[in-house]
């Protein structure tokens, strides 16, 4: 049986034949894959970039204490950003899921419209999730917009749902049931995950807590921001990466406090704005970064 | 020679939904090009909008010019030299005068015809023949005839395709080659265009118009060189079927025994190029949920046909359809039943922790869901309709379930099925035990939900229904969230609708009028709903509606009875008669600005005969109901009208014949403003 571990394995030998970066989960805890600089920020500028990446994702409101087969709290995104999109880019993702054992003569692939859009972000796409016998196995974007800033190439983004893919693969009812590796099935090495994290987002995070640590890294990212100079000669010293992790830190915390049920109405509208603020924010900065660097180097 | 023509637009794959009218608009673009041709013909699947066309000439038309040089009493040299540049010689100059529009030196058309009349057929007759009607002046010019080949209709092709390509609508599109690149709805990846058996030439987003087409993604060739007579065959070959008639034949084909729903249908017919349906089971212990989430997940968020027995129960069966010939081995239908397992599953989930947590005790949560911004939450909306179906009348059963409608949308169900809210709701106030009034009224709460669908099954459900509606109707005007042309985000024209229908079918005597707040712009689209109901959904004629109401709008239940009465009233042969009598009437009473005295009628100043006779006949019949007494008014008015002037010279005597006339017309507008009738006398 072809473990989850086997399918991701197959994935990354697979899209690093086609020239991309295989990189490791980013470090700062994210909502999807598109949160990672690795997309955010690199989809950004004329720069081609091909980067391939498993991302453990979090929503807070989607915990069931594990008790719910289909739903998790984090789940592992595989994410694939080609930057500008090849135009066989269909037939490499069909290429993808022959990799890993589907054979596409012998079951039903469907795309089925479905755009793409974080407010949070500032960001759109157009695109499909890709139906196979039924099951949603991915979501297939063209970005657009990022950042609030139209795109100069167009990037493909390809977004793997690993554990529903492994399930159909190994025709298992529950996602706790998968094998991860031989002798480990998934519930062996995420069920705590599931329970505990559900206990803490739903009944044990401290709100007034939450509300400090996401108003103390706004700060943080919000101060950074304001010093970021577009005239400074050394600006691409300018440490926009560790600002940029603030603002998914405020992300978190926001995911977090709504699954709580600590944000109202009002606030609501109010918090996303002021996330989407920080990152529109730093998109314009980071764009404005490479342009001098790509100068620089046309100069040298 | 006559040729056909093929253009295949190869695309990733298009939403379903956009298809036929990005065909439609594609052949409009087609045709508004003016290549004559015997027929066009367009069809679609996922990944290519087609059109084919017959009977195109290869060349259009020559036609013919008229070139002007200098006027009639030029010197000699210059009519030398507009002969020598044209190389023509000066005995083909001829004299003639320009018409209209042809003040230029060139006149006549270069351009492609509209008439079929051939190659090398004079398409436009020259105009040149000295005094035609069109002359503006007797002055004369030095001209001659010039005959401009006709461009190739491949030429024209090959301009005009790139635009009518990029042109076609989409309601949203995308750019795929870079910024600033072309737009489309998805990217393009192949185009074929092929004028009999040559290509038309021409390039869109990198792409090079061929003769080489592409079948389907894993069961065709890539690759699939085609000609316009074999195109929809090789297609075939390659797995794909053009037609849309006969996808949707063969997956009706595969339903036996399911329930056919004409959307779902459309959409799998333009979600597929090869498609086949085939038949899966789901574990009976599922329908324990009930039935509306069952199809709900089967029918919208599967794309599947449920099965229904001879009552009407659902089975647990489904149909599928499937973008490939077939599935020996079972996998397709295993992968859906699993998916469809997990799914329910999920449901039944949901289900359960729902009942957790009774709708009573989630009022308060319903602070933390936005209605609208500027509207606040659902708490409140639900507060203001509690308000407003105790101002209706509703009964406490009303009440209750106002109170209740709105808590199934802090259920984890309804995140889930958001189509479901308010039927989710009445499931769990069932469940919860509520009253069998107060379950279907929130149930219904949010019928009727289109022209077509029943209003809510009780009272209680018809009240809630209302002041759900009024609500946000009052609400949206009263902060400028006013539907315009086509755009209606909350679904305003619907909700008034959906008002008026209720008021209507459900016989309810309320006052609508009263219920808008005075606020004019809300009353005057109140009034286009009502008679947009009246005239299109109940088939009145559209001076009915106008006169009925004139004569008052506000109770809806009795305008209804008012217009039932107009149409009986029509067929009287006195009727048409009368109402062109109460336009005079109506007419003389505006242009003597007559509105009225406070003081009655003097029997003493009725001076004539006809005058004092319907007088008499209008003090007997007044307060009766006008079918009664329509036969016996309208000789009156008529003799009336024949004999008497009301103009009379005395002023007394002319005051109180308008005044007869304006008690007369205000007696009988009660039903409806019969001067408002349109006559064909």
């Amino acid at each position: 049986m072809q473990s989850f571990q086997d399918s991701i394995f197959r994935l990354k030998q697979y899209w690093a034949e086609r020239g991309c970066i295989i990189q490791e989960p980013y470090d700062v805890e994210v909502g999807a894959g598109t949160m990672c600089p690795e997309t955010f920020l690199r989809v950004l500028g004329p720069d081609p970039y091909r980067v391939a990446y498993v991302q453990p994702s979090r929503r807070p409101a989607d915990g069931r204490y594990g008790d719910n087969p289909n739903r998790l709290f984090k789940h592992s995104q595989f994410q694939v950003i080609l930057k500008p999109s090849p135009d066989d880019i269909i037939e490499q993702y069909l290429g993808s899921l022959e990799a890993i054992g589907i054979d596409l003569k012998a079951h039903d692939i469907k795309f089925e419209e479905d755009n793409w859009e974080a407010p949070t972000l500032g960001a759109w796409g157009i695109g499909w999730q890709v139906m196979l016998d039924g099951l949603e196995i991915s979501q297939f974007t063209y970005f657009q917009q990022c950042g609030g800033i139209d795109l100069d190439a167009v990037p493909a983004e390809l977004t793997y749902g690993l554990e529903r893919l492994t399930a159909f693969l190994q025709a298992r009812d529950s996602v706790y049931e998968i094998e991860w590796a031989k002798g480990f099935s998934y519930g062996d090495v995420r069920y705590r995950d599931e329970l505990q994290y559900s206990v803490y987002n739903f009944e044990m995070a401290d709100i007034k807590t939450l509300w400090k640590l996401f108003d103390l890294h706004e700060g943080e990212a919000t101060r950074l921001l304001a010093a970021y100079d577009p005239k400074s000669p050394v600006k691409k010293r300018f440490p926009l990466l560790p600002t940029y992790d603030h603002v998914l830190k405020c992300s978190n915390l926001f995911n977090t406090l709504d699954a709580r049920g600590a944000i109202s109405v009002t606030e609501r509208v109010g918090v996303i704005q002021r996330v989407r603020k920080m990152a529109v924010g730093v998109a314009q900065a980071w764009a404005d970064q490479s342009r001098v660097e790509a100068a620089a180097e046309v100069a040298e | 020679m006559s040729l056909p023509f093929l253009l295949e637009i190869g695309t990733e794959e298009v939403p379903d939904w956009m298809i036929k009218n990005a065909l439609e608009d594609l052949r409009a673009r087609f045709v508004a090009l003016g290549i004559p041709h015997e027929s066009v013909q367009v069809d679609a699947t996922p990944r290519r909008l087609v059109l084919r066309a017959s009977g195109l000439v290869e060349r259009q038309a020559d036609s013919e010019e008229l070139v002007f040089g200098p006027s009639e009493g030029a010197p000699e040299q210059a009519v030398e030299g507009f002969a020598r540049k044209h190389g023509v010689s000066r005995s083909d100059l001829g004299l003639r005068s320009k018409s209209r529009g042809q003040s230029d030196s060139v006149s006549g058309s270069g351009g492609q015809s509209h008439s079929r009349s051939g190659s090398g057929g004079q398409s436009h007759s020259v105009s040149g023949s000295a005094g035609q009607s069109h002359s503006t002046s007797g002055s004369q010019y030095y001209s001659f005839t010039r005959r401009v080949a006709g461009r190739t209709t491949a030429e024209i092709l090959a301009a005009a395709l790139p635009g009518i390509v990029l042109g076609i609508y989409f309601p949203k599109t995308m750019y795929w080659t870079g910024k600033n690149g072309p737009r489309f709805i998805r990217p393009i990846r192949w185009l074929v265009a092929l004028l009999g058996e040559e290509v038309a030439p021409f390039e869109v987003g990198g792409v090079r118009s061929g003769g080489v087409s592409s079948g389907h993604r894993r069961l065709g060739a890539a690759e699939v060189p085609v000609t316009c007579a074999d195109y929809e065959q090789r297609l075939r070959d390659n797995c794909v079927i053009l037609s849309a008639d006969e996808r949707r034949a063969r997956i009706v084909a595969g339903l036996a025994g399911a329930k056919v729903d004409p959307v779902l249908l459309d959409t799998l017919v333009y979600l597929t190029e090869y498609p086949t349906a085939i038949e899966g089971s789901f574990d009976p212990a599922f329908l324990e949920l009930p039935a509306e989430v069952l199809v709900t997940v089967m029918r919208h968020h599967q794309r599947y046909f449920s099965v229904e027995d001879a009552e009407g129960k659902l089975l647990p069966r489904f149909f599928a359809v499937m973008n490939i010939g077939s599935d020996p081995e079972g996998f397709v239908r295993r992968g859906n039943e699993r998916v469809l397992r997990a799914r329910f599953t999920d449901a039944r989930f949901f289900w359960d922790s729902d009942q957790k947590k009774k709708l009573a005790d989630r009022r308060k949560d319903l602070a933390a869901v936005t209605f609208q911004a500027k509207l606040g939450s659902y708490r409140d909306k639900a507060k203001r309709m509690k308000t407003l179906v105790k101002e209706l009348g509703g009964k406490p059963a009303a009440v209750r379930a106002a109170d209740l409608c709105k808590c199934d949308l802090t259920t984890e169900l309804v995140k889930e099925f958001p189509e479901l809210q308010g039927v989710l709701g009445g499931l769990y106030a069932r469940a919860q035990g509520e009253r069998e009034d107060v379950w279907q009224a929130i149930y219904d709460h949010y019928k009727p939900v289109s022209m077509e669908d029943s209003i809510p099954r009780n009272a209680a459900g018809r009240v809630v229904a209302l002041a759900d509606k009024l609500d946000t109707l009052r609400g949206c005007f009263r902060v400028g969230l006013i539907p315009t042309g086509s755009r209606d985000p909350f679904a305003l024209r619907r909700a008034a609708q959906g008002v008026v229908k209720i008021l209507v079918e459900g016989k309810m005597e309320l006052p609508l009028l009263d219920l808008l707040e005075g606020n004019a712009e809300l009353t005057a689209f109140f009034q286009e709903r009502v008679k947009f109901y009246f005239k299109d959904a109940r088939g009145f004629q559209y001076d009915e509606v106008n006169a009925a109401m004139a004569a008052g709008w506000s109770n809806l239940a009795d305008l209804d009875a008012r217009l039932v009465r107009i149409q009986g009233l029509r067929t009287s042969p006195d009727f048409e008669p009368l109402a062109a009598s109460f336009k005079r009437i109506r007419n003389i009473l505006e242009q003597a600005k007559y509105e009225g005295a406070a003081a009655a009628i003097r029997e003493d100043l009725l001076e004539e005969e006809p005058e004092k006779e319907l007088y008499r006949e209008y003090r007997s019949i007044a307060g009766q109901p006008i079918e009664s007494v329509i036969s016996r008014l309208r000789p009156k008015v008529d003799l009336f009208f024949d004999k008497v002037l009301v103009n009379a010279p005395l002023e007394e005597v002319r005051q109180n014949r308008l005044q007869l006339l304006y008690e007369l017309r205000r007696e009988f507008s009660k039903v409806a403003d019969f001067s408002e009738i349109v006559t064909t006398s």
